[in-house]
């Protein structure tokens, strides 16, 4: 009965994202508030029902009613409850619908936090925000149904896929969706602005927070789905240029790009048409990767043409919810005005160079994941992009925007001071190329890129840090004095210095793989192996039940010149239901480094396979993307910028500014 | 390998799920010989597998070829030789990082033409959005003189 109540709701909530589409967009052009207004209450309407139905299949899913095909197919009744939660969205049908829940969750958020918008702009904006709910609800219930029963229902489900079953499906997936669907607002806001056909600065303004929370989202969705893949892989990869991962990546890449360009458009009034067209680019990257993955098109161009009405489905949503606002945007964009002139040396010419180069990678990114579908598709020659082109071309780019980011940071709006720029940046320069002189003086060994890539993660940080300090450095001032000048600077450059941090600690965990060990060698209860600094001693090899699966560990005790270190159990997991093994590998973290142990099974002898790994300040990746997310947060903390903000703020936050410079 | 089971979104982790690609016994005495081995194993497909290089794939066609590597480095063929003697065989879909040809063209300038794109692109909407103004005209210049001869300069 709940199920078929969840079904139910869901129906409702596409009836009512039908008049969420259509009245408050015939009212904006009426001039109808009463119409206008449906709109909000139509959001918040749909969420409600969206969340509803989800709770249902949640409710199925925990209470292993495996009547419901969808809890059949991918739970088992000794499943710990978290995976039995988080098996919802483990499949196809439950992950639609998640993303259905979050793309409802941000119309709703534009219903409740949006009123001091402009009505008709508001209107527009949740009406398109609709016209996309419909579409995914339709694909739902018409080709991807969660709530459907089966009969007779059998005793047992064949239980989540076993690599699934981990705390990374709990977080990452809802992460990397209010990331991804997040910017479904921004898109939505910026079909709005063309179809109203006015944009100006205030727009950056209104859209503001909702792209820096998706951004930080899809920051952390990305990050934790790379630490998860890290430490279930049995290697530590943590980042393979994967079709998949590159469908993330692609949004992240236009959404930095748009977060950057829409600082442009609200300070100066500049580059409004380039960053419409952005916040167009970010959302369809995201519905590419929606097609992408649910399309079954990777697997292979067969597999999409043998379960056709999905991927016909949701390439008509790409195609329209694309060509549509594309078509909109070449038709009003010569008629928007450009504002703000500037220097080709200042803040945002440097910013253009940021957007510039985010673009091309991001093109590169797109190029190398579609190409060979594409020439396979076209001509019938297989050819594979990997990781080797990746690293070569987005790799190369990358590194020229950490280079260039500094500089970019510490320009004047308007007309900046590049030599004085440079001048300042003489620490962090310095720094970066002692770091580059010491790493290939005594590091031999390692890949030539890495030195060059840990020297302008060093400039990137020092750089950053060095802008902060020149903030607050006046002659002859005191510290209390310099540290007020500190305490005084708005959070959006706070936000703005550690997300540039963030990215310089990120590529310098990134660069000190190329300095890590590995020792491959069949070890025997007794036997030492060293890795790096370390010595690692097989202590034992045993056995134990978990709630649903059977594991094989090792007790490996780790030791530095004899003294102990630490302690740490990789494991073989056997799971029954599916018949399938998983790798669980020991680390554990020293310093910003880590030790990662993995093993095989056991041969006849009572050996193990183990392949011992020295990954040094690896930990710097993730935690140099949490500092980017966090300072996607601190800057939508910004008082003066956040939604709806009193208007008394507004005098002593330019004073802020001007203050600051 | 395991990874087409899984039908997880966006999830990165659908690639193997079992320890280890090389193993213990593949790994050559030599190490200057066992590092080119991998260096190599890094560029090539895992046949077998999706976007997964033999240095990662515990497919046992992967370990077939890591195992064709190092017999033939062993007996003295350089990478170039150890490669072009694989993609005889396995055409260039084995390569990791497709060679510059006609057909991949588009693919390895995707970079260059963009970039170039968007600053052709960059350099007309400058053009367009600052005409050089125009100069003064003599009326405007008397205004200016008697303006700044005011001596006050402008308070702002």
């Amino acid at each position: 009965m709940i199920v078929e109540a969840g079904h139910f709701a869901l129906i409702l909530a596409f009836a009512l994202s039908l008049v969420q589409a259509s009245a408050p967009l015939y009212g904006a052009r009426r001039g109808d508030a009463a119409l206008m207004g449906v709109g909000a209450s139509a959001a918040l309407g749909q969420f409600v029902l969206v969340a509803l139905a989800f709770a249902a299949l949640a409710w199925a899913h925990l209470a292993s009613d495996f009547s419901v095909l969808n809890v059949a197919e991918n739970s088992h009744s000794a499943a710990p409850a978290i995976y039995k939660f988080s098996g919802v969205w483990g499949n196809h049908e439950g992950s639609m619908l998640l993303w259905s829940l979050i793309l409802s969750v941000f119309g709703a958020g534009v219903a409740v936090f949006g009123r001091s918008l402009p009505q008709k702009l508001r209107a527009d904006a949740l009406a398109v925000q609709g016209m996309i709910g419909a579409a995914f609800l339709a694909f739902i219930l018409l080709t991807s149904n969660p709530f459907e029963r089966l009969s007779p229902a059998p005793f047992e489900g064949q239980d989540l896929n076993p690599i699934l079953q981990d705390p990374g499906l709990a977080i990452h997936p809802p992460l990397l969706y209010l990331g991804y669907v997040g910017f479904s607002i921004v898109f939505s806001f910026a079909a709005a602005a063309l179809i109203e056909g006015r944009i100006d600065a205030a727009w950056a303004r209104y859209v503001r927070p909702f792209a820096l929370i998706a951004w930080s989202f899809l920051t952390l969705g990305i990050a934790v789905g790379s630490y998860w893949a890290y430490y279930t892989l049995g290697w530590g990869g943590f980042w393979f240029w994967d079709p998949v991962e590159n469908a993330s990546l692609m949004p992240w890449l236009a959404g930095t790009a748009f977060v950057h360009s829409a600082a442009v458009m609200e300070k100066r009034d500049a580059l409004k048409v380039w960053t419409i067209f952005l916040a167009i680019l970010a959302f369809s990257f995201s519905l590419l990767g929606t097609f992408l993955v649910r399309s079954g098109v990777l697997t292979s161009v067969h597999a999409f043409a043998s379960d056709p009405r999905r991927g016909v489905f949701i390439l008509l949503i790409l195609g329209v919810f694309i060509a549509g606002p594309l078509a909109l945007f070449a038709w009003r964009a010569p008629m928007l005005k450009q504002g703000g002139l500037f220097a080709p040396i200042s803040r945002e010419g440097a910013l253009v160079l940021n957007n510039l180069l985010l673009t091309t990678v991001c093109a590169i990114v797109f190029f190398g994941t579609l190409y060979p579908l594409a020439l396979e598709q076209l001509t019938g020659e297989k050819i594979t992009v990997g990781a080797p082109f990746f690293n070569l071309t987005a790799g190369a780019l990358l590194m020229a925007i950490a280079f260039v980011t500094p500089f970019g940071f510490s320009l004047a709006w308007k007309r900046g001071d590049l030599l004085g720029v440079a001048q300042r940046l003489t620490v962090a320069f310095a720094g970066g190329i002692v770091v580059l002189v010491a790493l290939v003086a005594f590091a031999h060994r390692g890949p030539t890129l890495a030195p060059i890539a840990a020297a302008l993660a060093v400039f990137l940080m020092l750089g950053t840090l060095s802008e902060v300090v020149s903030r607050a450095w006046r002659r002859g001032a005191s510290i209390g004095v310099m540290l007020s000048r500190l305490a005084g600077l708005p959070l959006s450059f706070w936000g703005g210095a550690l997300a540039h941090f963030g990215a310089g600690l990120a590529l310098l965990g990134l660069a000190s793989v190329g300095f890590g060990a590995e020792t491959i060698a069949m070890m025997k209860a007794g036997a030492t192996q060293s890795v790096g600094p370390y010595q690692i001693t097989l202590d034992a090899i045993s056995n134990r039940a978990g709630p649903n699966y059977r594991e094989t560990f090792a007790t490996m005790t780790i030791r530095k010149d004899g003294a102990f270190v630490a302690t740490v159990e990789p494991a073989r997991r056997a799971f029954a239901a599916r018949e399938m093994s998983t790798t669980q590998a020991g680390i554990v973290t020293l310093d910003l480094g880590q030790v990662y142990v993995a093993i095989g099974d056991p041969n006849d002898d009572g050996a193990v396979a183990a392949r011992l790994y020295w990954k040094p300040l690896v930990t710097l990746i993730w935690l140099g993307a949490m500092a980017m997310a966090l300072g996607g947060a601190l800057s939508l903390a910004d008082r003066r910028l956040r939604f709806g903000a009193p208007a008394p703020a507004r005098s002593s936050a330019a004073a802020a500014a001007r203050g600051a410079g | 390998m395991k990874r087409l089971a899984a039908p997880l979104v966006f999830a990165f982790v659908l690639l193997a799920s079992v320890a280890g690609a090389v193993q213990p016994d593949e790994v050559m005495k030599d190490p200057a010989l066992e590092a080119r081995a991998r260096t190599l194993s890094e560029e090539l497909r895992c046949l077998v597998c999706q976007n997964q290089s033999i240095d990662d794939s515990d497919a046992p066609l992967a370990r077939d070829i890591r195992l064709l590597i190092r017999e033939r480095i062993g007996e003295g063929e350089s990478n170039a030789q150890v490669r072009a003697f694989l993609v005889s065989r396995y055409g260039d879909f084995i390569l990791l990082k497709p060679p510059f040809e006609l057909s991949t063209a588009l693919l390895w300038l995707s970079g260059p033409l963009t970039l170039a794109l968007g600053a052709f692109g960059v350099y007309l909407a400058r053009r367009r959005a600052s005409p050089p103004p125009p100069p003064l005209t003599p009326e405007e210049e008397r205004r200016l003189a008697e303006i700044a001869g005011d001596g006050e300069p402008a308070a702002r």
